[in-house]
């Protein structure tokens, strides 16, 4: 998948989640959800769900502890398409 | 784990523990009840000369029964080694009728979803079997190593 196409899509997920409205508008792949988006970590889930529901994959716990920033959401989930 | 061990691993107590026993659990649901006495604390100021009971304790209520007593169910397996800790994180509730000093209303809760740590249910609190208030609420359980 491109980074830019990704990026796009990503922005769309994190939109209802996010309270830093400058960093969603700069959204880059080094963006962390966190600390820049200002996401809380129970949020953070819901991301991580609607990541799950949007490109039909299934996230482990170990791969969720790592979807900290876009580029390793972006990691993940091209890893995961690449199995399917 | 048993309905009445749950209860033995609920981190309040009084003034701020809302359960009194539960009628049932399994994996996607739980119910449970409160009897809300009198003497509570907050009846003197909600409001003066007329005590109803505030809200923010209904969704406690269903909170303490829909959240931390069926998240403690869910991590049963591993609580013995791994001590939870847990916070409610979002609460979307409507209210419907007031509950007075002395009733006992009955809370029904129902897994969404239980990822990542995260527990999100629907949940309803009844009184007399009119339904009092209805909602989806969050919370986050963390396991340490004790």
């Amino acid at each position: 998948m491109e980074t830019s196409v990704f990026i796009e899509q990503i922005r769309e997920i994190v939109k209802p989640y996010a309270k830093n409205t400058e960093a969603l508008a700069n959204l880059n792949t080094s963006t962390d959800f966190i600390n820049d988006l200002k996401i809380n970590s129970a949020n953070l889930v819901d991301v991580v769900l609607d990541v799950e529901e949007k490109y039909d994959i299934v996230i482990q716990n170990e791969e969720m502890e790592k979807m900290l920033n876009v580029q390793a959401a972006l990691d993940i989930v091209t890893a995961k398409l690449k199995e399917k | 784990m048993t309905k009445e061990e749950v209860l033995t691993y609920l981190p309040y107590s009084h003034p701020f523990l809302f359960v009194e026993r539960l009628e049932y659990i399994d994996e996607e649901k739980v119910t449970g009840y409160y009897t809300l006495h009198a003497d509570h604390y907050f009846y003197q100021g909600h409001f003066v000369n007329n005590p109803v009971t505030p809200g923010v304790i209904l969704t406690e209520i269903m909170a303490q029964i829909g959240l931390a007593c069926l998240g403690i169910y869910l991590v049963r397996d591993t609580i013995a080694t791994m001590q939870p800790a847990i916070a409610m994180t979002s609460s979307e509730v409507n209210f419907y009728h007031p509950v007075l000093p002395g009733e006992t209303v009955k809370v029904t809760a129902e897994k969404v979803y239980f990822r990542f740590g995260k527990l999100k249910c629907k949940t309803s609190l009844w009184s007399n079997e009119r339904l009092i208030c209805d909602g989806v609420l969050s919370g986050m359980i963390r396991q340490k190593t004790v």
